[in-house]
């Protein structure tokens, strides 16, 4: 018998519409699967079996009555819990949101719906996605699957665990300095950072509303196309939505074609900290994009080293103020000061935000506050944001001369739990060389390039594009993909130890 | 290096309406100091002439055609209000008593 966990998506779909299997079949494959194995992983904060099935069925039906489907239809996918669900628990990860229902969907939740994807249920995540280790969730760490002592990287660690664990064979991340993209590396799964408006931030609880994309973490570069296409688009919910159709990444991901492409590697990007396995990895999959046809070309982006500096101002400046709806009015949290008889709603607004909030998203609050406050403004928010348009020119130059940017995704594999946990400057450096794409607001996507020699533990590929080039790092990343596939004899996680041996632990 | 005071801290834990305990207040100070200080290196850059970008797209006002649509209703805007009553959102008082 077929263990549809092991499948990609588009095998599933393929399934489907051949009508081997139904979706109910296959969600509930997914869901014995959670019930196997989230106890060790704790990808998954709540899981809606009744709502997957009930979905999945619909979809079943619809099939079955001749209706025209989506590709991915009766394909089920877990969501990151930072994405409004209606009618089930959304908290960011936070105390200051627990059993909070949402009375509406994010607009990339009604496009998966419409699109008859069931809804596993919600994943971990580092609070309000403040995190590179998921280990800032209000609800207790996830664990990375390769080694259980390690994390899934971070913010959206729940996430990327589910799909290396086969607990779903599609997740929603979100991307604010490479959410998506650092855990995709460190568990050797793929992930997309789309352009930025290029999907939805509707129904996101937003983090850095200047800096936050939501995008696909998935097993195949295919895959990922095929997501991307569901929840890219305009939409008139959100003021910065581009306004042009999806860019054709499906197409560029079946091509997998780089001959003729001009690939740049940026100088000294991978310098101090980076790992000497995940470095060799690196250079060997350049070398398997100049081995298919692909030529590479040295570039300088000279202002990328002040990107994580800057990266460090501007988001915990939009996030302090994005954070002040929280504020123990309107939802979430209500806490009122010890030993006050009348506490005045100031009095409650901070004793709340005390008891809701954890240390990072203090101490983030605080140092945007304090970097946007009267003499400081100039020093820090206004010199990070001309920071940002050098880094931007630093990236339109490089496009000038190369079609794609290459980098390893993150400096290392995935650390251990507790690690880096109280030294905040430590697990921002994790973000290196994620950040840039962001600030510029260009497409990025990470796929699995190998086991780093040292601990044999997965390392990531990142792969950049020019704003709204989105379908060239599926070109690229497909055609790398099948040749470490080549080269592997299949996808690195099957290389990953069984789970439901040490589940048992 | 930075001198972000544990004073400072305090100052602007209270603007960002964070009510912080004294081992918080310890332990936070130490690392904002730390994490000022490695911020405060965008200054290292010369970018006297160059214009702040807030933004990676270049936004013009957006607008939608202003249209009547579903909407949530009273009862679920406040299902997850702490506090409700006769159809609003109950505070705190919000001015001082004297």
């Amino acid at each position: 018998m077929t263990d549809y966990t092991r499948l990609t998506a588009a095998e599933i779909a393929d399934a489907l519409a051949s009508g081997t299997t139904t979706s109910v079949e296959v969600t509930q494959a997914h869901l014995d699967r959670i019930a196997e194995v989230d106890g060790a992983i704790h990808a998954f904060l709540q899981v809606d079996a009744e709502g997957a099935l009930a979905a999945a069925k619909a979809v079943d039906e619809a099939r079955a009555a001749g209706e025209k489907l989506g590709p991915l239809a009766g394909v089920p996918i877990a969501v990151k819990d930072i994405v409004a669900t209606k009618g089930l628990e959304t908290t960011a990860g936070s105390k200051m949101l627990q059993g909070w229902i949402p009375p509406y969907d994010a607009t990339i939740v009604t496009k998966l719906r419409a699109a008859g994807m069931p809804i596993l249920g919600k994943t971990n995540m580092d609070e309000f996605a403040m995190g590179s280790s998921t280990e800032h969730s209000a609800y207790g760490p996830t664990h990375n699957p390769w080694d259980l002592d390690r994390t899934p990287g971070g913010s959206g660690g729940g996430s990327s665990a589910a799909v290396a664990a086969f607990e779903a064979p599609l997740a929603i991340g979100t991307d604010t300095g490479g959410s998506i993209r650092q855990p995709a590396s460190v568990t050797g799964t793929v992930g997309t950072k789309p352009t930025y408006g290029g999907v939805s931030r509707y129904g996101l609880i937003a983090l850095a509303s200047s800096l936050d994309q939501a995008g696909p973490c998935t097993r195949s570069v295919l895959d990922a196309a095929l997501l991307h296409e569901v929840i890219g688009g305009h939409d008139v919910m959100d003021s910065t939505s581009i306004d042009a159709p999806v860019p054709p990444v499906v197409e560029a991901a079946r091509q997998a074609d780089v001959s003729g492409m001009k690939i740049g590697v940026i100088k000294g990007i991978s310098g101090e900290g980076f790992q000497p396995g995940v470095k060799q990895l690196f250079e060997e999959s350049v070398q398997l994009l100049v081995d298919r046809g692909a030529e590479v070309v040295e570039v300088e982006c000279p202002s990328f080293e002040k990107g994580l500096a800057a990266y460090y101002l501007i988001m915990p400046s939009e996030a302090s103020s994005n954070l002040a709806r929280f504020d123990a009015m309107r939802y979430g949290l209500r806490v009122g000061p010890e030993g006050v008889d009348s506490p005045s709603a100031e009095q409650v607004m901070a004793a709340t935000r005390e008891a809701g909030f954890g240390d990072e998203v203090k101490r983030r609050v605080i140092l945007g506050t304090y970097a946007l406050s009267s003499g400081y403004y100039d020093a820090y928010y206004g010199q990070a944001q001309k920071v940002r348009t050098l880094i931007a020119r630093d990236f339109a130059a490089a496009y000038e001369k190369v079609d794609v940017l290459v980098t390893p995704t993150a400096p290392t594999t995935a650390f251990k739990l507790g690690e880096k946990l109280d030294d905040p400057m430590a697990m921002y450096l994790n973000d290196v060389a994620t950040i840039p794409a962001n600030l510029a607001g260009v497409p990025g996507i990470s796929i699995p390039n190998g086991l780093a020699s040292e601990d044999g533990l997965p390392s990531g590929f990142q792969i950049l594009a020019p704003a709204t080039k989105d379908e060239r790092l599926y070109r690229a990343a497909a055609a790398l993909e099948a040749a470490l596939h080549e080269k592997w004899g299949g996808p690195i996680l099957a290389q990953a130890p069984a789970l439901t041996a040490k589940a048992g632990n | 290096m930075s001198d972000l005071s544990r004073d400072e801290v305090a100052h602007v834990a209270m603007l960002a309406r964070i009510q912080l305990t004294d081992a918080e207040l310890d332990r936070l100070a130490g690392q904002l100091d730390q994490i000022v200080g490695f911020v405060a290196t965008v200054g290292e850059i010369g970018a006297d002439d160059v214009p702040p970008m807030s933004h990676p797209l270049p936004l013009e006002n957006v607008t939608r055609p202003d249209e009547v649509r579903p909407s949530l209703t009273p009862e679920q805007a406040l299902a997850a209000a702490p506090h409700a009553q006769a159809e609003r959102f109950a505070v705190p008082r919000i001015l001082d008593e004297d």
